[in-house]
């Protein structure tokens, strides 16, 4: 068994409700790692010939939650979840930090491969002695405080009763779904602690649709042998040193939550009112307004990893006492504040802990929520399909919006299923086409960071990405891109990525890849598989490169506002780009990945259904 | 150096970021590995945000030491620490119920009771915290760290109990 490898997962197929352990050879997973590179070969390997005909929310669609060989032993553990997604209808690989995979991998497991549907609601549980499925009928409906709550006593004391004598049990850690998750709301995140979501993808509804409503992990053992002990602990204390030897403002200090005030003021590219500007200059929505008031526990960290880029907010006072969540970041700062016409941090802070603990992700679901009050500001939908009004800066009809989509009521269920399939509805619904409204690529809602002021995302980056509008995985030159590949497949947070990360990854598993390697070879394989399950899709929508490697419409208006009035995406720029990246990347001039390049890297399997998109 | 003057591990709750890495240190150490279970210092979460890392507090009188029946348990001279004669452990666990902060486990590779050792008086938990500067668990030497240590003996819970209302106030009671 190669080193930083647990050396197996758990299969758990909950329509027979029975589990098995697997586990895959060396050369796999020297090729596919771990979370990304690997959920893409499983997913292939076990979906590829039929994809199209795949519904992400049946029970033929498999749930992943995988870790990798740098999981827990390199600073900022993640966990990456995977499947295919309800949203592009590909394959994405999304992350989210904190206590889970460092449990999983003391259980003993890599990751969680999750088939079929449960009859009733479960969750799965994992310890050293293996996974079982448990009834989840105590926390079904529940939101995430009261869940966590739920579940960290009830496993708790199921262990204390297991093994009575060996002193206090700590927690057990978990990903789960919210109740947007298991109404299977497109936008659903898959969450750890109260506020770390793995938005992107949307495999909160997954979950929901396995009725599957948390994995539990509690481990004892150690985490697993690494090929060269001694070289690895230096390397241990290195990178933190290097990292604790830095300008720390960011992330340790300030997280990315000062950025709602800076990205807008100053970069020109934060989401305002649905897009229809990126520019404010709200000094009152500043991060130090947010810090002296709001957070409580300025350093928040999870395990092996000093970065502490999370930041507890508690609001003490007012008509939001009680809430309580982390930042919140930069994305949700700006998603749920000037996205929605919100510049008072109170009202943002209540809104991200709505939304986290309803399990809706943050950034996609709270895109949806500002194209609907753009609907409704073009008088496109109406108080007589809301029952309430939803004018700007509204929180309390914001979240009452929110809780009508992940009740799926009303027109709540034509938002549910995210914003490009909603537009695609409205516009039928309504005789005018609202697309143009939509912020998206690809059917995955975009990152707060905009493309038309220069000063911050490249046009191409979010236009070719199998991860579309995911904004952590921009594509870049098919080179230096292969970067954020890597850290999604060794499972670890790109703000803690050091120069000695491929020292690192070699001390772990003692295998003598190289990042050359890997930008040249393993990276691209993982892209090719990702781009052929984004082309295929399926069943509901299927994506055309020459239409939808692109922006969404709103990035080429011009901006309305700001230091950069007037300027917007260079479509001609994008185009060359595109070109380029297309030619560099070995895709054909329809985007298709180009046989030659995909059978000399081995993947004939997939040169070989790609070859109905060729014709 | 007598038992009135030992070097003793200050914990300050509110500052620790649950980074974890005092047991990632402490089991690099005493076990050659990354073993977080068997770290000498757990770092609990039993509420989100509120973390509490759970260590030996080196109570004056040593309730753990008087209480087991085989002699296994005794306070170092040197250090003030409580050192674990594995050889004479056998698992009984009644040092865990003696201990007024439940503080003590069994190991969970050779069941053996586990208590910190102080490193023998030059801890490796604190120099990692040290170096993130987040100032949660830090050495204090000589008389600065002979106050009632007894106190910090608690369980993680009633340090959540408490934790948890400085953070959250009257919301606390909920997530308890």
């Amino acid at each position: 068994m190669p080193r930083g490898y647990a050396g197996k997962l758990l299969e758990v197929d909950l329509s027979s409700e029975t589990t098995k352990d697997v586990s895959f050879d060396e050369e796999i997973l020297r090729n596919y790692v771990g979370g990304r590179g690997l959920a893409s070969k499983i997913l292939w390997d076990r979906l590829g010939e039929k994809w199209e005909t795949i519904d992400p929310l049946g029970p033929e669609n498999i749930f992943l939650a995988l870790t990798g060989p740098l999981t827990a032993l390199y600073p900022g553990a993640r966990v990456c979840i995977s499947g295919k997604s309800p949203q592009c209808n590909g394959i994405i690989g999304s992350t989210t930090s904190g206590e889970f995979p460092s449990e999983l991998k003391c259980a003993g497991y890599d990751g969680v491969i999750v088939a079929g549907k449960a009859s009733r609601p479960v969750y799965i549980l994992i310890t050293d002695d293996g996974g079982e499925i448990r009834d989840a009928k105590d926390v079904w409906g529940k939101e995430a405080p009261e869940l966590i709550k739920t579940l960290t006593k009830q496993v708790r004391e199921l262990l204390e009763k297991k093994k009575p004598n060996v002193g206090k049990w700590k927690e057990p850690a978990m990903v789960y779904c919210g109740p947007a998750g298991e109404s299977m709301v497109r936008t659903a995140a898959v969450l750890q602690k109260i506020s770390h979501a793995a938005g992107y993808g949307g495999y909160g509804a997954v979950m929901g649709s396995k009725n599957l409503k948390a994995i539990v992990a509690k481990g004892r053992k150690p985490l697993p042998d690494v090929a060269s002990p001694g070289a690895l602990k230096l390397l241990w204390r290195e990178v933190d040193s290097r990292y604790c030897q830095r300008d720390r403002t960011w992330p340790s200090l300030w997280g990315t939550g000062y950025a709602g005030y800076e990205v807008g003021a100053r970069s020109s590219s934060e989401p305002v009112r649905n897009w229809q500007e990126e520019w404010h200059d709200e000094k009152r929505f500043g991060g130090p307004k947010f810090d002296f008031r709001y957070w409580v526990k300025r350093y928040w960290s999870d395990f092996n990893c000093s970065g502490s880029c999370m930041k507890l907010a508690v609001i003490k006072t007012g008509p939001y006492k009680g809430t309580f969540t982390d930042n919140p970041d930069y994305e949700l700062e700006a998603y749920l504040g000037p996205n929605l016409g919100v510049f008072d941090p109170g009202e943002c802070i209540y809104l991200s802990a709505l939304i986290d603990y309803l399990g809706y992700s943050g950034i996609n679901g709270a895109n949806t929520l500002a194209f609907a009050a753009e609907l409704y500001q073009r008088g496109i939908i109406t108080k007589d399909d809301l029952g309430f009004e939803l004018n700007w800066g509204d929180v309390k009809s914001f979240e009452a919006l929110a809780r009508m989509i992940v009740r799926r009521e009303g027109i709540g269920d034509v938002l549910a299923e995210g914003t490009y399939r909603a537009a695609l509805k409205i516009s039928k619904m309504r005789g005018v086409d609202v697309t143009r409204y939509a912020v998206h690529v690809k059917g995955v809602e975009i990152g707060a960071h905009g493309t038309r002021s220069g000063q911050d995302f490249r046009p191409v980056g979010y236009a070719c990405s199998p991860q579309c509008g995911d904004h952590t995985s921009g594509v870049y030159d098919a080179y230096k891109d292969m970067d954020m590949v890597f850290l999604d497949s060794a499972v670890v947070c790109s703000f803690m990525d050091s120069d000695l990360i491929w020292d690192y990854y070699r001390a772990v598993t003692g295998w003598d890849t190289t990042e050359e390697d890997w930008n040249r070879v393993l990276g691209h394989r993982i892209i090719h598989i990702q781009r052929a399950a984004l082309l295929l899709g399926g069943p509901d929508i299927r994506w055309d490169p020459a239409t939808d490697d692109d922006l969404p419409p709103r990035f080429y208006e011009p901006l309305p506002s700001g230091p950069y009035k007037d300027k917007t995406t260079d479509r001609k720029a994008l185009e060359e780009m595109r070109k380029q990246y297309y030619e560099t990347v070995g895709w054909d001039e329809k985007g298709v990945p180009k046989s030659e390049v995909l059978r000399r890297l081995g993947l004939d399997d997939v040169d070989r259904v790609l070859d109905k998109l060729r014709k | 150096m007598s038992k009135e003057e030992i070097n003793w591990i200050i914990r300050d709750y509110l500052r620790c970021s649950g980074c974890r890495r005092c047991e990632v240190a402490c089991s690099w150490r005493h076990e050659g590995k990354i073993w977080p279970e068997a770290s000498r210092v757990r770092v609990f979460m039993l509420v989100p945000g509120v973390e509490i890392p759970h260590l030996c507090a080196q109570c004056h009188d040593y309730p753990c030491v008087s209480s087991c029946p085989f002699n296994a348990l005794s306070a170092s001279d040197e250090t003030g620490a409580v050192l674990v004669d594995r050889e004479k452990c056998t698992s009984c666990a009644i040092c865990i119920d003696a201990c007024p902060g439940k503080i003590p486990f069994l190991h969970p590779g050779d069941n053996k009771v586990v208590i910190c050792d102080l490193c023998g008086g030059d801890p490796e938990c604190t120099k990692v915290c040290q170096e993130a500067k987040f100032n949660a668990l830090g050495v204090v030497r000589g008389r600065r760290g002979n106050m009632s240590r007894k106190l910090f003996a608690q369980t993680p819970e009633e340090l959540t109990e408490d934790v948890a209302t400085n953070i959250y106030g009257e919301k606390a009671e909920e997530l308890i």
